[in-house]
């Protein structure tokens, strides 16, 4: 007889799925180093830092986290590490996405050599970097030299050792890391989205806002995000730029291990930039969310 | 509402060329699309037919040249002023905005009324046949779905001039001849003059008021499909529109013989010295008894192979003299009886007035 026709049998079912179930112990062995590894260093470390924050004498307490807001001084630090993270992600944006614009209108071989620009400050350690700008920012430094050479100010403006300082530093490391995935999804932008706009009588600057910005939002906010969370545990630059006058979270955990040895107090900074971070990035994957519901991929 | 005819306007390109470098993608191109005309622009990729339709769009500049629509010279005049409607390859439906949004984009960018754009849209989707998808996201849609929705977008703001830039390619083979159908009742009702970019040559027949064949950035040929297809003017036009085999034709006395034999010919033989080819299509070819050549051109060889397609029979023929022809005869009774058997002999005949004698492309 020939045409289909159910067989009688399941012809090789458990051979079949005995070879299936074969494979996933397979790969689940391949991957047990990995697992124990992130065990061991990531899930007991971050575990054993939580324990910390919650014991005080040898009791269970809450007495670090109350400090946390009940004392002015850590209040204040928290406010500050907000404070900067906001205007360095703010300005990354602003010079960030421009440069990214520009980059991805570029043709490819030219964009190639723009992007190793953007990412040659990551081949220079970051310690180099820092105390290049206080080098450059220092009342007699490159800058204020200038400045004052050109007769745009009297006397040299206080740019390091304060939060501006800190804010250029943070700047200058961190915008690489806007641009690097903001490039990436405008790379991915078919150019036929801006020229059907124009097609169907959008001005170029008109195409921009409405059609090509909304599809460059995705890498846009992974970009941001980025840079804010990076932002929120940075120590070595607003440590040397800050001049002691902008204290970060960061700083402020590292004083308390060396200094006073209060493991308890650096905990519950730790957990709670941990917790912050995790919230932050749970909100970003419902903005996603959001927009995939919008049908932006 | 719906654009007329006389809101068309006729197409005038002249002498219109573009390099890149040292590639020549359109070499002075002229081309005339009549009011309301549909013209198709076919040829095989890296011809230019899309670099002519982005040049017609605004988004290439030519390096020379004058495209007027009307009265009007456009050569200079940005994308977004030229009040073209068109529908892209890949539709670039705006994933940002649903179905309602993309249509809505061009009224909205005209200052239309909140009323007349929702009216317009609903009437655009009901000339697509998608009444009612308003709220739609563009990933919810159907490939065909989509092509629907960027016609619709394209036409809403009622475009003098409509082009499109192989709107099919991305559809099943079914659903590409069901749009095929659609775009010519859609252009038969509201009148636009439209240029069709496509490589397919039965979608450019199927459509076309009149087809421009494009090869090595100049306009080869431009006529209406039964023409082209019927009386090529040169080798590459027969070969790219249809299939065909090429056989050496030669000049003898006043007419031409084909293996030694004259052909004959309806309508003389053509002006000029050659070389030609006679062209000979598959589905002209009849097979006829041995013996029999009664007012026919008759080739004769031997059955090479048979293969069954269904609504058709092809075969591979091979002459005296080495040449391999396809040949196609539909599958009824009658002709499947009297198609021999790989290894046996066979004539073919061609009639008069299939007889088509081709010029060998000049280079």
């Amino acid at each position: 007889m020939s045409g289909p026709g159910a067989s009688p049998v399941a012809p090789n079912a458990d051979a079949l799925a005995r070879d299936a179930a074969r494979e996933r112990r397979r790969l689940l062995g391949l991957s047990i180093p990995a697992l124990v590894l992130v065990g061991l260093l990531l899930v007991l470390p971050v575990g054993w830092l939580f324990y910390l924050s919650v014991v005080e004498k040898d009791a269970y307490s809450l007495v670090h986290y109350e400090r946390l807001v009940q004392e002015p001084a850590y209040v204040t630090i928290l406010w500050n590490t907000v404070e900067v993270s906001v205007l360095v992600t703010l300005i990354c944006v602003l010079l960030g996405y421009p440069l990214a614009y520009l980059l991805a209108q570029l043709p490819p071989r030219a964009a190639n050599l723009g992007l190793i620009v953007v990412i040659l400050p990551f081949w220079t350690a970051l310690l180099v970097r820092t105390y290049a700008w206080l080098v450059l920012l220092q009342r007699r430094g490159l800058v204020n030299t200038l400045l004052v050479n050109l007769g745009l100010i009297a006397d040299p403006i206080p740019l390091v050792h304060n939060m501006t300082g800190t804010v250029i530093g943070m700047t200058h490391i961190l915008l690489p890391f806007l641009i690097l995935p903001l490039y990436a999804s405008m790379r991915a932008i078919d150019p036929d989205y801006v020229r059907a706009a124009a097609s169907l009588g959008a001005s170029p600057v008109r195409a921009f806002w409405q059609v090509f910005l909304p599809l460059s939002l995705p890498g846009l906010v992974a970009g941001l995000l980025l840079v804010f969370v990076l932002c929120l545990g940075f120590y070595v630059t607003p440590a040397l730029l800050g001049g002691g006058k902008t204290y970060l979270v960061a700083m402020k955990i590292e004083q308390n291990v060396n200094t006073y040895f209060a493991w308890g107090a650096s905990s519950s900074l730790a957990v709670v930039l941990l917790v912050s971070v995790g919230l932050i990035f749970v909100g970003l994957h419902r903005v996603l969310a959001i927009q995939r519901l919008f049908g932006v991929r | 509402m719906p654009a007329s005819a006389a809101s068309a306007l006729p197409i005038e390109v002249r002498g219109v060329s573009k390099s890149y470098g040292p590639v020549t993608a359109l070499d002075r191109v002229d081309l005339d699309v009549r009011s309301g005309e549909f013209i198709t622009l076919l040829g095989p990729s890296g011809s230019g037919k899309t670099t002519l339709l982005l040049v017609l769009a605004g988004f290439i500049r030519p390096d020379a040249g004058s495209i007027r629509f009307g009265d009007e010279e456009m050569v200079r005049t940005p994308p977004h002023r030229r009040n073209v409607g068109m529908v892209f390859q890949n539709y670039a439906l705006f994933p940002h905005m649903n179905v309602f949004g993309n249509i809505a984009y061009p009224l909205r960018l005209r200052g239309v009324a909140a009323a007349e754009t929702a009216r317009r849209v609903g009437w655009a989707l009901e000339l697509v046949q998608l009444a009612g998808f308003e709220g739609r996201r563009v990933d919810q849609l159907s490939g065909g779905q989509r092509q629907r929705v960027a016609l619709a977008r394209a036409i809403v703001f009622e475009p003098r001039v409509l082009l499109m830039d192989e709107p099919l390619s991305a559809l099943d083979k079914k659903l590409r001849e069901r749009m095929q159908i659609e775009i010519r009742h859609l252009h038969g009702a509201l009148g636009m003059t439209t240029v069709y970019v496509t490589h397919d040559q039965r979608e450019a027949l199927t459509l076309s008021d009149r087809v421009a064949v494009i090869h090595e950035g100049r306009i080869v040929q431009v006529d209406a499909p039964e023409r082209l297809y019927e009386r090529p003017g040169t080798r590459f036009v027969a070969d790219f529109v249809g299939e065909s085999t090429f056989l050496p034709v030669r000049r003898e006395g006043g007419g031409l013989t084909l293996h030694g034999r004259p052909l004959l010919l309806d309508g003389g033989p053509p002006a000029g010295d050659g070389p030609f080819f006679l062209m000979v299509r598959p589905e002209k070819l009849a097979v006829v008894p041995p013996g029999d050549a009664d007012g026919m051109n008759c080739l004769d060889g031997t059955v090479k192979e048979r293969v069954y397609q269904g609504e058709s029979v092809l075969l591979y023929v091979t002459l005296a003299d080495g040449t391999e022809l396809a040949v196609r005869s539909p599958s009824r009774r009658e002709t499947l009886a009297a198609v021999p058997e790989p290894g046996g002999r066979i004539r073919l005949g061609l009639h008069p007035a299939d007889t088509v004698v081709v010029p060998e492309d000049r280079s």
